[in-house]
């Protein structure tokens, strides 16, 4: 290809930085195991009422200390509301949603996902900070989005 | 409104109508997110006005921007446009759809989002009428390429001119993207809109939109870097830098637009990390070929600032046209998508991606993406195409050389602002920053500044279609000028490697079908119990 110099030089130094940035993503996956939340299950959004798990969203404190938090968002809450959880902990968060597609945020930190109708959303965060924060539902989901908000409160 | 380029203007003319009506809806959203209060403001008012604001610019304005933008290039460079009537029947199909569209937007009855997730319905027409914009851009596209078939026949040594070149970039990747949007409007959303079935699956709804959500990006990219490369060294008074390289660009886009979608659904469930990070591997790749554009353009203007006479390292920049609305317009454009570019970036790595999904810090993004990069240099364009279709002199030429930086300063105050605001967790489409009586203070204090941002881009796009409309309507009759076009300091004389659209067509969807085949397989082999409609309001 007859490219001259100068864009030779920016062809390596573009591949390099894309390189770089790439690395940075693997390494963090591979060795720290950084990865989205990517659960893959299934549940029926029209029988959340008579759901062993879903009917009776809450928290659930295990043995080691952790924490299992089942959370149902629908227009336009979250249940359970407020959601009480240790600090220092690993808190596992099963999501769904009985309605529409909602987002579960909780504000400050990198809990950050999906609540889809018929899927559970599943991720463990660690609260290092006592305290209150927000939730609030980043996806539209009607005429009152933006009310729909919770309450974390770590302990 | 008779002339070699009525078919072009009619096109451009529906841009800058849908281009006006959503400005005045960006206006009413930044007010009301900040919590300024205006008359009749209200929730349903304001979630009205961010579906059709959405709608219009994301979807309307740009592809009939594009299409206008395809035809005036084919008349010039390829000397035909093959198949007017056919083209006419798709301008009145796109334009009926997009009415019918709007219509059903502005009675509250679809207040969906130019996203229109699953189960939140909207009415059937809605669906319907942005299928009829999409098949008018479909017969665009066939035209086009007719035009260019046509053309290859009497031409068969020379290479295909590089605009053109450009263009058949981005009706493939327009073809490959509306592919998966088809799949879920017609496969999924009309019928069940209609009632005909009673349940969809949001998640594979989803997944459709965002194989076509990002190339979508790409589809209205192309076409400004096409000016950018064939235009700009022209009006700067240089050289395109290599025209080779260009014709590599274009061909990486074909490959690598549309295997990206996962990176919009990262924090979503049922896709495993693995295909996640797959995904992630292709969205960094397109970012290879936008790096060696900005060199190449920027190489292009250097050229250019010599050719002036300047000496030295950086006095180049001076010697360039700031004073001309397409040049200072295309020049911010680029200013701009160095930060969004970067943006760009940050939201593709996942673990950066949970601190933004989905907050203020997107809609601060992609207005500096679509809305500073697209968006000027489609307004910088219309400045440069308004005298060559229509034989008339640009009305108010003072208005529209400062229309370009009112529009770069507004945006700097309203996306850095959102940015800011995304960073500290204010969550995105919102009626109010006081969420739920929870309002942690800074989000008060940005949005406001960005609503000072929103009005001066208010004000920006107002001037922008008063110069439009004066130039159409009493600018004076002049002899159109010549469409000239940026001469390659080393151009390609045969067609390559790069001219085979079929071969790397071929590879894109093998691509694709990679990045794709196995996730739906997998979503499709799960049980999966769909959802009811629901109304937003």
């Amino acid at each position: 290809m007859n490219v001259e110099f100068y864009e030779k030089i920016w062809m390596w130094a573009a591949a390099a930085l894309i390189v770089v940035f790439l690395g940075a993503i693997f390494l963090t996956a591979g060795l720290q195991a950084v990865y989205p939340p990517s659960h893959i299950e299934t549940i029926d959004p029209t029988a959340l009422a008579t759901h062993p798990e879903f009917s009776n969203p809450g928290v659930k404190l295990q043995p080691d200390g952790s924490a299992v938090v089942t959370v149902v968002t629908q227009m336009f809450l979250f249940s359970p509301d407020p959601i009480e959880v240790p600090a220092n902990r690993p808190v596992t968060f099963r999501i769904t949603s009985a309605d529409v597609i909602h987002g579960f945020e909780v504000v400050g930190t990198n809990a950050n996902a999906m609540a889809i109708p018929g899927y559970v959303s599943q991720f463990t965060v660690t609260f290092k900070e006592p305290g209150e924060y927000i939730i609030a539902c980043n996806e539209y989901c009607g005429l009152l989005h933006h009310n729909m908000a919770g309450k974390v409160i770590v302990k | 409104m008779k002339g070699r380029h009525t078919l072009a203007a009619a096109h451009i003319g529906v841009a800058v109508a849908a281009f006006g009506v959503a400005s005045v809806m960006g206006l009413l959203q930044a007010l009301s997110i900040a919590d300024i209060q205006f008359p009749f403001r209200s929730e349903s008012l304001y979630y009205v006005s961010l579906t059709a604001h959405g709608v219009l610019m994301a979807l309307v304005f740009t592809t009939f921007f594009i299409m206008g933008l395809g035809y005036a290039l084919s008349l010039e460079c390829l000397g035909r446009i093959s198949g007017r009537s056919a083209a006419w029947i798709a301008f009145w199909v796109a334009v009926l759809g997009s009415v019918m569209a709007a219509v059903t937007i502005l009675r509250g009855q679809s207040t969906v989002l130019y996203t229109f997730y699953p189960p939140l319905r909207a009415h059937p027409l809605f669906y319907i009428g942005a299928t009829l914009l999409i098949v008018g851009s479909w017969i665009w596209g066939a035209v086009m390429i007719a035009s260019y078939r046509s053309w290859r026949r009497e031409h068969a040594g020379e290479p295909v001119p590089l605009s053109i070149h450009g263009m058949l970039a981005t009706i493939i990747i327009w073809y490959l993207a509306t592919a998966g949007l088809a799949v879920e409007v017609l496969g999924m959303l009309i019928p069940w809109s209609l009632g005909i079935v009673g349940k969809v699956d949001p998640l594979l709804a989803r997944t459709f939109f965002w194989w076509f959500g990002h190339p979508l990006v790409y589809f209205w990219l192309l076409p400004a870097y096409v000016l950018w490369y064939t235009v700009l060294p022209r009006v700067a008074g240089g050289r395109l830098f290599s025209d080779k390289l260009t014709r590599m660009v274009f061909i990486l886009f074909v490959l690598l637009s549309t295997p990206v979608g996962f990176h919009h659904q990262f924090a979503d469930p049922g896709i495993s990390s693995g295909w996640k990070l797959a995904h992630t591997v292709t969205t960094y790749a397109v970012v290879y070929p936008s790096l060696l554009t900005a060199f190449t353009v920027l190489a292009s203007l250097e050229v250019a600032g010599r050719m002036k006479g300047a000496k030295g390292l950086f006095n180049w920049i001076g010697r360039l046209p700031w004073g001309d609305p397409f040049f200072a317009s295309v020049a911010l454009a680029m200013i701009a998508f160095v930060f969004g570019g970067f943006g760009g970036a940050i939201n593709a790595a996942y673990a950066m991606n949970s601190m933004v999904h989905n907050t203020a810090w997107i809609q601060g993004h992609f207005h500096v993406t679509l809305g500073t990069t697209v968006t000027l240099t489609f307004m910088g364009a219309t400045y440069w195409l308004l005298p060559r279709m229509l034989g008339r002199e640009l009305r108010l030429p003072g208005l529209a050389r400062i229309q370009p930086y009112l529009w770069f300063g507004g945006m700097v105050l309203f996306s850095t602002s959102y940015h800011i605001a995304g960073l500290l967790g204010l969550p995105r489409r919102v009626f109010t920053a006081a969420l739920a009586g929870q309002s942690p203070l800074p989000w008060g204090a940005l949005t406001k500044v960005a609503a000072v941002g929103g009005a001066i881009l208010f004000l920006s796009a107002l001037a922008f279609v008063i110069v439009v409309l004066a130039t159409w309507v009493s600018g004076k009759k002049i002899q159109a000028p010549a469409f000239e076009f940026a001469v390659p300091l080393r151009p390609v004389t045969a067609p390559g490697v790069w001219d085979r659209f079929g071969l790397w067509t071929a590879l894109a969807v093998v691509l694709l079908a990679a990045a794709y085949g196995y996730p739906l397989i997998q979503l499709l082999l799960h049980p999966r119990y769909g959802s009811p409609p629901f109304q937003p309001f």
